[in-house]
């Protein structure tokens, strides 16, 4: 191993390299602000580049865009609530209140401390613990995976606010029917398509979480006519002192990173859980380890609330990295976008990448480190500066952020359809925020959908169509339990507890 | 008697869940899927019937936190406005090309929003988009399609 590790720091440090992992990082940020271009785009997108390039050095450049846009995600999640990827829109539930108290500055080092140790953290882990790592994920089989689903759903009650459980079920049912429109993946059977060919491929991610979170955003903001802008004002007057946490933030952080990076790194290493569910997750397990004062700011601008998803969803990222390298089943969407590009260098990631090309393994895992520090370096002098999107009055704000999402939509798809479904659901999302019902919940289950589809699908062929799957395995049956418990607490939180 | 606004959405979804119940049982699969443990309109049954549940229970038990909007405070004709816009928007955005279609959209949304710098709404629209469209596709190579721009020649 250790000769391994050399083999991967000569080959990480070299110049070319450096330079690879600095712009992929800096691109990667600047991508991953933009809402609607999330780290899978950004490595889509750089992927004909790195086929000049040799396999290692093509695999860091995109490792740093990966972090970097997914730190990016987190900055358009804090200052304009426009999560560009799902890992990045558990950091707006307390990121963007906090912006909104004129702590934007604050928020985004928060952020940026905890992304650099969550990833640093998960490194080592990574570095240490690979190969023993991927038997774990191997021990999860599909009724494992379908509760691990339905345990992240479940977390969303967590932070859905008090007396609002149903209507974040409500949503997560939403999100799971709009997951579900289109060719069904197996059979290819149409479903919900209603003879419209726009609609068998399925609704885009990019599509829903642009119209119910930037969108319906903007719109909101101009239905109940607040001002954002008077947020800017204030950071504007005090840039550089915002940026600094007190000891109690600082205490706080000390605290929440090392079980956010664990969590995140050991759900990042299952195969198809990956950023936004070990970020959901954290969430949830963080609100449970507060005390009841710092429960009642969970939502509101939460230092732990916002420290929590961070840190998990940067270990995640490098524990997503464990199955791509060891078993070759990428964790996430963006490792298998990576994966394809390992292919289209002839590389087969898999066992034996260890002995066939044991520079591209190491390499990249000391990349990784390499970029946390790169990150840290480049985004926190720079917070000042970013900080400053903000103090873009409303009337500019609101129709950039419409643009932005327009964009993003149009370039994925190109036909005007979508641009319409998705002015259809802000409309939609506007009136159910009016009124209390959450997005988060309906944009996560929108994700999981489909792999939830398919674990159940699994599932009940296995078990010829019978539920004790839920049971029968110890595995399976403490995650159910989990479930279980945390939906008994809801409701006694709710109906009980209060009177 | 009043029915409160979200009681009124949960019935709304309530009935959404009953179409997309009835959807679900139209879909047709393959014969030899028909009696399958699981096929294509298993999961969106289970989801369906979901729907219904947490709708029903939420219309029947009594609400623990109402939410409270004063409708007379909210500014209908901006919104209509804005929503009314992004749709022109849509319409045109293949047909008379990316750079007008948007830079026209921008202008008019500053305007709408009561917007009066002059200077810094041209900026922000026309010169604006050009750079965008610049790093799109001229530097990344992402593909827009503009009509407009090919038919003046300024686009290849």
């Amino acid at each position: 191993m250790i000769e391994g590790i050399l083999i991967g720091l000569e080959t990480a440090f070299s110049l070319k390299n450096l330079m690879m992992v600095m712009i992929g990082c800096f691109a990667g940020t600047i991508i991953g602000m933009l809402p609607g271009l999330g780290p899978m785009t950004a490595i889509a997108l750089m992927i004909p580049i790195t086929y000049g390039f040799e396999p290692s050095t093509g695999l860091i450049l995109m490792a740093g865009v990966y972090y970097g846009a997914v730190f990016g995600g987190s900055t358009s999640s804090i200052l304009i609530n426009a999560p560009g990827i799902p890992g990045t829109v558990a950091t707006s539930f307390d990121g963007y209140p906090m912006a909104q108290q004129g702590k934007a500055g604050k928020a985004l080092a928060i952020a940026a401390y905890s992304s650099f140790a969550g990833g640093t953290i998960a490194a080592i882990f990574l570095l240490i613990a690979a190969p023993s790592l991927s038997k774990v994920s191997l021990a999860f089989r599909s009724p494992d995976y379908f509760g691990l689903m339905i345990l992240g759903l479940t977390a969303v009650s967590a932070f859905s606010a008090k007396g609002h459980f149903l209507k974040a079920m409500m949503m997560v049912v939403l999100g799971l029917m709009l997951a579900s429109v289109g060719q069904d993946t197996l059979s290819d059977i149409p479903r919900f398509t209603f003879q419209n060919m726009n609609l068998s491929d399925g609704i885009s991610f990019v599509l829903v979480v642009m119209a119910t979170f930037a969108m319906s955003e903007a719109l909101t903001i101009i239905f109940k006519a607040n001002d954002p802008t008077r947020v800017a004002k204030q950071i504007s007057l005090s840039q550089l002192g915002s940026i600094k946490l007190d000891k109690t933030e600082t205490k706080k952080m000390v605290t929440t990173i090392p079980r956010s990076s664990v969590l995140g790194f050991v759900i990042g290493v299952l195969p198809g859980a990956g950023s936004t569910i070990a970020s959901f997750l954290a969430y949830g397990m963080e609100r449970n380890f507060v005390n009841d004062e710092e429960k009642q700011k969970f939502g509101k601008g939460s230092v732990n609330g916002l420290s929590a998803p961070e840190t998990a969803n940067n270990a995640a990222c490098s524990g997503s990295f464990v199955p791509l390298l060891t078993l070759g089943i990428p964790g996430s969407g963006t490792t298998a976008v990576m994966l394809g590009a390992l292919l289209g260098f002839g590389i087969q990631p898999g066992p034996r990448l260890y002995q066939t090309n044991p520079e591209i393994f190491w390499s990249v895992i000391m990349s990784m480190y390499i970029g946390m520090v790169i990150l840290l370096i480049l985004n926190l002098p720079l917070i000042p500066y970013i900080a400053r999107v903000l103090a873009t009055p409303r009337t500019f704000l609101i129709p950039l952020i419409l643009f932005f999402s327009v964009t993003g939509i149009y370039l994925m798809s190109f036909n005007n359809f979508d641009i319409y479904m998705m002015i259809g659901i802000a409309v939609v999302a506007t009136i159910l925020r009016l009124y209390d019902f959450p997005m988060p919940p309906l944009i996560l289950a929108f994700v999981l959908g489909g792999l939830m589809e398919e674990n159940l699908r699994r599932s009940l062929l296995i078990s010829d169509g019978s539920w004790t799957f839920l049971w029968d395995r110890p595995l399976t049956l403490i995650i159910m339990l989990t479930i279980l418990t945390i939906i008994g607490w809801q409701i006694y939180g709710s109906f009980f507890k209060n009177k | 008697m009043k029915i409160s606004p979200s009681k009124i959405i949960s019935l709304l979804f309530f009935i959404f869940s009953g179409f997309y119940l009835y959807t679900a049982h139209q879909i047709q699969v393959f014969t030899f899927d028909e009696n399958a443990a699981f096929n294509a309109k298993t999961f969106p049954i289970y989801l369906g019937y979901a729907g219904l549940v947490f709708s029903a229970l939420y219309i029947i038990l009594p609400e623990t936190k109402p939410s409270n909007v004063d409708l007379k405070v909210l500014d209908y004709k901006k919104t209509i406005t804005l929503v009314i816009l992004m749709i022109l928007y849509g319409l045109t955005i293949l047909r008379v090309g990316y750079f007008l279609s948007t830079s026209i959209f921008l202008v008019l949304s500053y305007i709408v929003l009561g917007e009066r710098k002059w200077i810094w709404i041209f900026i922000l629209s026309f010169p604006f988009v050009a750079i965008f469209m610049y790093l799109l596709h001229g530097l990344l190579n992402i593909y827009l399609r503009d009509p407009f721009l090919q038919f003046i020649g300024i686009m290849g």
